[in-house]
C-alpha cells in the first residue's frame, strides 16, 4: 500500500505525521511512503532527509492525494482536504469527531475510511499508538519551560554569595498524563511542586513523580473513580467542586506558578482557577493553561494568547504546545502512526487488513465503507482494573445478629448431619461386633476428638518440636513388645526384643532432641 | 488387682501424653511440657514391665537401655540442620516396630491355636462352652502368658477382628517403615547406606499410581484370603505390597513436599500404633496412637493449605504438571557484591530476613544471628520473615534460628509481616526460593499458581544469596531474581554473609 503525509496547513502547525525515521519502519512493514514537498520542513526534516530514507516527494498535496491509499495527518482535514479523499481510502488523523461531525459526515459522503488518533481506547495494548499521551507529555513538558520562559526568578533554591533565593512554588492541578509531566520537570528543575487531581487513586503517582499531592478533606464515598472512564477523571459534584476551590483560594497567594492541565472528556473544561485567585497571586506569577483550547480551567485565560493581568500575573493560554517542540512530537507521533500501521498490516507483507474485531482498530474507526462508526461499543478489555470499592460493613445490629443465627444454624445442621451419620454408622457396625471391641473402639474415638482439639493451638513456630515429641511418644508401641516379649516362641521373642530395642531407642532420641530445641527458644 | 494397677497408670500416663501436646502452645510451657511426656513414657514402660503378661523383663531392660544409649548419642550429636533427617529416620524404626509386633501377634494366634488342637478343643472357642471345656481350656490357657492369654480367650468374631487389627497394623506399619527409609535418603541427600539409589527430584517407576493400586488391590485380597484361611503367605504378601506401596510412594513425591510427607509419616506410625492397640487390647496404644495419628494428620493439613496444595494431590506425588505455558521470564539477573549489600544495610531502617532451606544446607544461621546482632545493636529494626513450608520440615527454620539464638519475638510469620513489605528498606532471602515466587500471583500457569508466598518484591530493595542461577528445589523460574529492585548476591550463604558482616559498621 501507499501512504503519504500531505503538508499541514493549519495556521502555526509545525507538525508532520511521517518522519524519515518513521519512514524507515513503514516499508519494512511493505509500504510505499511519500510526503508532500516540504511537509517536514517546519519540524526539521528536510525533503533530502525524506529522499535519503527512501521516501517519495510529491510536489502538490493534490498529487500527494491521488497517489496514495492511506493519509497520515496530524490535525483533522480541512474541508479541501476531506473533498480530495476518494472511496476506499483511509485518513488517519487526529479527529475530534464529538465536535467535527460535520466533516465525519464529508468524510463518510466520500466513502473513505477514517481513523481517528483521539480515539485509540486505553488499553496496555495500545499504549505505543496512543498519540493524545505522547502529546500530552510534550505539551506537560513545554507548559514548565514556557512558565519558566515568563518567570522572572529561579525554579530551584539558592544560597549564593549574592544573596538567598526562595524556591519557586509550582501548583500542578490535574495529574493526567501532562500534570505528570509537568510535575516531572517541575520538579527536577528544583521547583517545589505541589499537585492536585480529583482521582485520589493518582495520589501515589503524584507522589512517585516527586510532588507533594494537596490532599482535600473530604468524606464522601462517591468521591470520583477514574477507572470506570477509561482512565480520565469524571465530573465531580458541586460540593466537592465547592471544597477545591476553597482549597485553591488558600494556596493562591503563595503559589508562584500554576500549570492547569484539568480536562473532562467530551465537556469544556471546568474552572477551576478563578478571577480572584489570579488577583491574589504574587506579581511576576505565571499560570499556564493546557485546557485553554476547551475553554480553559483559569476565568481569564484567552486561548491562543498571552495575557498579563493587572497584578502582573502572566497567563498563557496557548494551544500549540507539542507544535512549539515539532521536531519531538513529530518522532513521537511519527511513531505513534507507524504502530498503527503496524497494527492494521498484521502480515508485514504492505496489506491492509481493517480488522473492525479488533477492539483498537474498532474503537479509533469512525468511518468505514461508507458507514458512520463512531461512537464504538466499549473495548472488551477494561482499561484499568476497577477500584476495589470497600464494601459497606456498617450492617444494622439486626442484620448482624441475622447472619450470625444463620451461619450458627448452618453450622449446626452440619455438624449434626455428620453426627447423625458417624453414629448412625457406628450403630451398625456395633450391631456385628463384639462388645470387647467397641469398649476400645470408644477410646479410640475419644482420643482423635482430644488429638484434633489439642494439636490446632500448638504454636507455629513448635511445629518441628511437636513432630519430635510425637515421634518419641509415638513408640509407645514398646508396649506391644513388652506384652509379647514373654512368650515361649523364639520368633516371637526375637522379633519382639528388636522392637523393644528400636522403640528404646525412638524413646531417647526423640525426647532428648525435643529437649535440644525447646531449649534453645528464648526471648529477646 | 495387678491388673487395676496397670490400667490406672495407663490413666496416668495418658492424661501426661495429651498434656505433654497441648503445652506446646507457646514456647515457655512447652519445657515443661516435654517432661510431662518423658515421665508419662517412663510410667507407661514401668506398668507394663510389672503388670500381668510382661515376662523377660531383665531382657526388657537391658535391651531398653541398650536403645536408649543409642538413641541418647544419636540425639546429643546431630545437627540441627539434619532434624528432618532424623525425625524421618526414627519414624521407621517405630514403623518396623509395628510390623513386628503385628507378626509376633499372628505368631500367637497360631501357637494358641496349636496349644488348643493339641487338648483336643475347638479353637477359636465357642460363646456357650460346655462346663466341663471351659475348665480343660482353662487349663490350656495357662500355658500362655501376656499377649497368648487374650488370644486364648477369643471367640470366632474376635479372632477375625483381631487378624483384620493386626493387618492393618503390619500393612501401615510396613508403609510408614519403607516410606521413612526414602524420605530419609531424600532429606539426606546419601543414599549410601541404602540397597537403592534416591534423588530428591520426583520419581516413579513406569505404571505410575496404576502400581501404587495395584499394590493396594493386591493388599485387599491378601487380607481377605488372610481372614479366610489364617495362611502366613497372604501375610507374607501383604507385608511386601504394603513395603512397595511406602518406597514408590514416597520416591514420587519431590523434595519440596518433604515437610508434608514427614508429618504424614508421623501421623502414619500413630496409625499402625493405635491398629496394633486394638489387636493387642491395649487402651494406652490406642489412645496415644490416635493422639499422633491425628497430630500429624492435622500438620499435614496445615502444610498443605500453606501451599495451596490439595493432601491428595501431594500424597500422590508430583506438582500434576502446568496447565498451559508458563510466562517467559524477561530480564536479567543483576549481581551485587559485598560492599553493595553493606551499603544498602548501612543506609536501611529496617530489614526483613527470609530464611530458606539454602540457609541450612550452608550452615549459615550462626552468620544471620550476628548479622541480626549487628544491625539491631545499630538501631535498625530487624525481622525475620518465615513462610510455613520454608525449609524442609513445618517450622525448620524456627529450630535453627532458635539454635544460632535469634530471640523468637522477632521470628514472624508469613500472615504477620506480609502487610510490612512495602514499608521495608532492604529484605535479604537467604536460600529460599518458591516462597518468595511472585508467579505464585501473577501467574495462573506457574505450578505453584495460588500458593501464598512472601511478598518481598514489594519491598525496597531485595537481596537474594543463592549459589548460582539455577532454579531451585522444585525446577520453577522466579521472575523474582529479574526484577529491577532484586540484585543477586552470588555464592554459598556462609561465605557470603561472613564477608558481608566485617562491612557492617
Amino acid at each position: 500500500m501507499k501512504i503519504g503525509a500531505p503538508k499541514e496547513v493549519h495556521e502555526g502547525e509545525a507538525r508532520v505525521a511521517i518522519t524519515p525515521e518513521s519512514a524507515g519502519h513503514l516499508q519494512k512493514l511493505g509500504h510505499e511512503v511519500f510526503v508532500e514537498a516540504g511537509a517536514g520542513l517546519a519540524a526539521g526534516f528536510t525533503d533530502e532527509a525524506y529522499k535519503a530514507a527512501g521516501v517519495e516527494v510529491m510536489k502538490t498535496p493534490a498529487a500527494l492525494f491521488k497517489m496514495v491509499d492511506i493519509v497520515a495527518k496530524v490535525r483533522p482535514p480541512t474541508e479541501t482536504e476531506a473533498k480530495r479523499l476518494v472511496k476506499g481510502q483511509t485518513l488517519i488523523s487526529f479527529f475530534y469527531p464529538s465536535s467535527n461531525e460535520a466533516l465525519m459526515e464529508l468524510v463518510k459522503s466520500k466513502g473513505a475510511t477514517a481513523i481517528a488518533m483521539d480515539m485509540v481506547p486505553r488499553i496496555s495494548r495500545a499504549q505505543k499508538m496512543d498519540a493524545l499521551s505522547s502529546m500530552a507529555n510534550i505539551a506537560g513538558y513545554r507548559a514548565v519551560i514556557e512558565a519558566g520562559n515568563n518567570f522572572g526568578r529561579f525554579f530551584t533554591g539558592q544560597v549564593t554569595a549574592a544573596g538567598k533565593v526562595a524556591p519557586a512554588k509550582v501548583l500542578v492541578v490535574g495529574a493526567g498524563v501532562a500534570g505528570l509531566a509537568a510535575i516531572g520537570t517541575s520538579t527536577s528543575l528544583g521547583a517545589i511542586t505541589y499537585a492536585f487531581d480529583v482521582r485520589p487513586e493518582v495520589a501515589e503517582q503524584i507522589e512517585s513523580m516527586g510532588a507533594e499531592f494537596v490532599f482535600l478533606e473530604f468524606e464522601d464515598s462517591e468521591l470520583p473513580d477514574g477507572a470506570e472512564t477509561g482512565g480520565y477523571a469524571p465530573p465531580s459534584s458541586p460540593e466537592f467542586q465547592a471544597k477545591q476551590l476553597e482549597k485553591f483560594r488558600e494556596l493562591a497567594p503563595d503559589i508562584d506558578i500554576v500549570i492547569c492541565t484539568a480536562l473532562i472528556p467530551n465537556r469544556p473544561a471546568p474552572v477551576l482557577w478563578t478571577k480572584d485567585m489570579v488577583e491574589a497571586m504574587k506579581p511576576g506569577s505565571v499560570i499556564v493553561d493546557l485546557a485553554a483550547e476547551r475553554g480553559g480551567n483559569c476565568e481569564l485565560t484567552k486561548p491562543e494568547e498571552k495575557v498579563v493581568t493587572d497584578n502582573n500575573v502572566t497567563i498563557i493560554g496557548y494551544t500549540d504546545f507539542p507544535s512549539r517542540m515539532s521536531t519531538q512530537s513529530s518522532t513521537l507521533y511519527g511513531n505513534n502512526i507507524r504502530h498503527m500501521m503496524a497494527d492494521l498490516t498484521p502480515e508485514k507483507d504492505g496489506v491492509v487488513v481493517h480488522d473492525m474485531e479488533d477492539d483498537v482498530i474498532r474503537g479509533a474507526t469512525i468511518t468505514h465503507e461508507g458507514e458512520i462508526t463512531w461512537p464504538p461499543p466499549p473495548p472488551k478489555v477494561a482499561a484499568i482494573a476497577t477500584q476495589k470499592k470497600e464494601k459497606p460493613k456498617e450492617l444494622t445490629p439486626e442484620e448482624k445478629r441475622a447472619q450470625e443465627v444463620a451461619a450458627f444454624q448452618a453450622e449446626t445442621k452440619f455438624q449434626v448431619g455428620l453426627l447423625a451419620v458417624g453414629g448412625a454408622l457406628l450403630l451398625l457396625a456395633g450391631l456385628f461386633t463384639p462388645a470387647s471391641f467397641m469398649q476400645h473402639f470408644i477410646v479410640f474415638t475419644l482420643a482423635c476428638f482430644v488429638g484434633f482439639q489439642v494439636i490446632w493451638g500448638v504454636a507455629h513456630s513448635l511445629h518441628t518440636p511437636l513432630m519430635a515429641v510425637t515421634n518419641a511418644i509415638s513408640s509407645i508401641i514398646i508396649l506391644g513388645a513388652l506384652l509379647q516379649i514373654g512368650s515361649g516362641s523364639w520368633l516371637v521373642i526375637l522379633l519382639a526384643a528388636l522392637s523393644v530395642f528400636m522403640a528404646g531407642v525412638n524413646i531417647f532420641g526423640g525426647f532428648l532432641v525435643t529437649r535440644r530445641m525447646l531449649a534453645m527458644f528464648q526471648k529477646s | 488387682m495387678e491388673l487395676g494397677f496397670t490400667n490406672a497408670a495407663y490413666v496416668v500416663a495418658g492424661v501426661l501424653f495429651i498434656l505433654s501436646l497441648g503445652g506446646l502452645s507457646s514456647q515457655e510451657s512447652a519445657k515443661r511440657a516435654i517432661w510431662y511426656g518423658i515421665v508419662g513414657m517412663a510410667i507407661a514402660v514401668v506398668a507394663t514391665l510389672v503388670g500381668p503378661g510382661a515376662g523377660l523383663w531383665p531382657l526388657s531392660v537391658i535391651l531398653i537401655g541398650m536403645g536408649g544409649a543409642i538413641g541418647y548419642v544419636l540425639a546429643t550429636r546431630v545437627q540441627m540442620t539434619q532434624m528432618p533427617e532424623l525425625v524421618a529416620a526414627m519414624h521407621s524404626l517405630v514403623g518396623l516396630a509395628a510390623v513386628f509386633v503385628g507378626i509376633n501377634a499372628h505368631v500367637e494366634i497360631g501357637r494358641v491355636a496349636a496349644a488348643f488342637a493339641e487338648a483336643g478343643l475347638p479353637f477359636p472357642r465357642a460363646y456357650d462352652e460346655a462346663p466341663e471345656v471351659a475348665t480343660a481350656a482353662a487349663a490350656v490357657v495357662e500355658q500362655f502368658r501376656g499377649f497368648g492369654t487374650v488370644v486364648a480367650k477369643k471367640i470366632p468374631v474376635e479372632i477375625t477382628i483381631l487378624q483384620i487389627e493386626l493387618s492393618l497394623g503390619i500393612w501401615i506399619g510396613a508403609i510408614t517403615f519403607t516410606g521413612s527409609v526414602v524420605a530419609y535418603g531424600k532429606l539426606s541427600g546419601n543414599s549410601s547406606l541404602l540397597p537403592f539409589k534416591i534423588d530428591t527430584a520426583a520419581k516413579k517407576l513406569p505404571g505410575g499410581h496404576v502400581l501404587n493400586a495395584g499394590a493396594a488391590a493386591i493388599s485387599a485380597l491378601c487380607l481377605f484370603w488372610y481372614l479366610g484361611s489364617g495362611s502366613a503367605l497372604a501375610l507374607a504378601i501383604l507385608t511386601v505390597a504394603a513395603l512397595f506401596i511406602g518406597y514408590h510412594l514416597i520416591m514420587g513425591i519431590g523434595g519440596a513436599d518433604m515437610p508434608v510427607v514427614v508429618s504424614m509419616l508421623n501421623s502414619y506410625s500413630g496409625w499402625a500404633a493405635a491398629a496394633i492397640g486394638f489387636s493387642l487390647g491395649n487402651d494406652l496404644l490406642i489412645v496415644v496412637g490416635a493422639l499422633v495419628g491425628s497430630s500429624g494428620a492435622i500438620l499435614s493439613y496445615i502444610m498443605c493449605k500453606a501451599m495451596n496444595r490439595s493432601f491428595v494431590s501431594v500424597i500422590l506425588g508430583g506438582f500434576g504438571g502446568p496447565v498451559g505455558e508458563q510466562m517467559a521470564v524477561e530480564g536479567e539477573q543483576v549481581a551485587i557484591d559485598a560492599d553493595g549489600v553493606a551499603n544498602a544495610l548501612n543506609e536501611a531502617d529496617s530489614v526483613v530476613i527470609v530464611p530458606g532451606y539454602g540457609m541450612a544446607v550452608a550452615q549459615a544461621q550462626g552468620a544471620v544471628a550476628d548479622l541480626t546482632k549487628k544491625l539491631r545493636a545499630k538501631g535498625k529494626e530487624v525481622r525475620f520473615a518465615i513462610h510455613p513450608v520454608a525449609g524442609r520440615l513445618p517450622g525448620h527454620m524456627n529450630v535453627l534460628l532458635a539454635e544460632a539464638k535469634v530471640p523468637y519475638d522477632i521470628v514472624l510469620e508469613m500472615d504477620e509481616i506480609n502487610d510490612d513489605f512495602p514499608d521495608t528498606d532492604v529484605v535479604i532471602v537467604i536460600g529460599s526460593n518458591d516462597i518468595v515466587n511472585p508467579a505464585a500471583q501473577d501467574d495462573p500457569n506457574s505450578p505453584i499458581a495460588g500458593m501464598p508466598v512472601l511478598e518481598v518484591w514489594k519491598a525496597k530493595q531485595v537481596f537474594v544469596s543463592k549459589r548460582g542461577q539455577g532454579t531451585g528445589y522444585s525446577g520453577i523460574e522466579n521472575p523474582l531474581f529479574f526484577k529491577d529492585n532484586t540484585r543477586m548476591f552470588y555464592g554459598d550463604a556462609k561465605a557470603s554473609l561472613d564477608t558481608l558482616l566485617p562491612k557492617i559498621d
